[in-house]
């Protein structure tokens, strides 16, 4: 029995459908459960926004891997180990004083899984998806960031199979940390447009 | 053959709150992590394209009340149903995704770049105008941005062409293109300036030299 399987607990109709799809599936040679159970611990454990930060912070250390970062995304990140499905043509882009990136996916939901995992269910959302391309000031609002009105905004609407991964600026204050203490400030919005690196404590 | 997406939602009038979500809250319900791992599986075995995915999820009646996760599963539903003879047939899949490969496959991927059998029409700085009408099948420039005028920000090589791989007529492999819209040519000059461009990634078929 699996842990969502409690014998008194109600099993919803979605439940039941996964069940029963998954259930055919196997039985006709098409799925392997245990592949299942892979795929997801690999998204819960292996594959999300942790790897995006180590990224970044190599970015901010490391100027020759920045210029390779912005010429070619897909092999320096590959460099790190980060590769693969959702992120197999990346594009980095980065933020500076006066400009500020926002990704996002107006007819889905593409998003680089390599690096930053599942997307959040917002990214998913129809209203993101509706203003972020309209209104991006409205919407970074929502996200308790007021950028300066001279702050220009590039809107990166992922419609094909290129994935952008957003650089943020260098919290400033931050000369003295080591690449994993920058990795710690880089949080999974920063990179992709709708917040701002933490500050150092 | 009318084709509808009801996921083509750039620039509508949608109020609803966005909610900031917590790094790591991955799921909201039991079902939802084995609803995204068997589409994951099913889409590796190569009965279908992720193109031939997209057109099932945009083309649900009832897109716009489902969840993200309901969205992916009624279109697992469906497109296991279109397959359903071959499925019934228990001719083993192409491709079966077993456990002990999920990383490789993960960390391979599905590159989407071919080799370019021409030279590209458009280069960087080109001013180029999008295309007005919208064919009936899956296709990926947005609504917003049809009938467009903008400038090419990046080539990115030759790259599967989703409307043909999404219709079962091969991968077609076109050039494709960041370009770069100012917000007025998109929205006009009557709403609040956000001092903003929006870039759209498209295939050379979309676009026209202006």
């Amino acid at each position: 029995m699996r842990d969502d399987e409690h014998e008194h607990d109600a099993i919803s109709p979605l439940q039941l459908r996964v069940r029963a799809l998954e259930s055919v599936l196997t039985e006709k040679g098409y799925v392997d459960p245990a592949a299942l159970d892979a795929l997801i611990d690999a998204y819960q454990t292996k594959i999300g926004p942790r790897n995006g930060a180590r990224v970044v912070a190599r970015a901010w250390c490391d100027p020759q891997f920045r210029r390779w970062l912005l010429e070619d995304a897909t092999a320096a990140i590959a460099s790190l180990g980060f590769s693969g499905r959702q992120g197999e043509h990346m594009v980095a882009v980065e933020n500076s004083a006066d400009l500020h990136n926002l990704v996002v996916c107006t007819l889905c939901s593409c998003y680089p899984w390599s690096v930053l995992g599942l997307p959040p269910t917002w990214y998913k959302s129809a209203p993101y998806r509706a203003r972020a391309v309209k209104d991006p000031r409205g919407v970074l609002r929502e996200f308790g960031v007021e950028l300066p009105e001279s702050t220009r905004i590039r809107i990166w609407d992922s419609t094909a199979e290129v994935r952008y991964l957003v650089v943020p600026q260098r919290p400033s204050g931050t000369g003295h940390l080591s690449e994993s203490d920058l990795a710690a400030l880089v949080t999974r919005d920063s990179m992709i447009g709708t917040g701002l690196p933490r500050a150092p404590t | 053959m009318s084709y509808r997406s009801n996921a083509d939602l750039g620039g509508q009038e949608l109020r609803g709150a966005i909610i900031p979500e917590p790094e790591g809250e991955l799921f909201h319900a039991p079902w939802e992590p084995r609803a995204m791992a068997l589409t994951l599986a099913m889409g590796a075995t190569g009965l279908w394209t992720i193109d031939m995915s997209r057109a099932a999820r945009e083309t649900l009646v009832n897109y716009g009340d489902l969840g993200y996760y309901e969205i992916w599963l009624a279109a697992l539903e469906k497109l296991v149903s279109e397959s359903g003879a071959l499925i019934e047939s228990a001719i083993r899949p192409p491709r079966l995704l077993r456990a002990e490969s999920v990383a490789a496959t993960l960390a391979r991927g599905t590159p989407f770049e071919r080799a370019p059998v021409r030279a590209a029409r458009f280069a960087v700085g080109d001013t180029v105008r999008t295309r007005v009408d919208r064919p009936a099948h899956h296709t990926r420039l947005p609504g917003y941005a049809r009938g467009k005028t903008g400038v090419v920000a990046r080539v990115h090589g030759t790259h599967v062409f989703a409307d043909t791989n999404a219709s079962g007529l091969g991968e077609c492999p076109q050039w494709l293109y960041t370009v770069e819209f100012d917000e007025r040519e998109l929205w006009g000059d009557g709403l609040p300036v956000q001092r903003s461009t929006i870039s759209v990634d498209a295939w050379e078929p979309y676009l026209e030299p202006v």
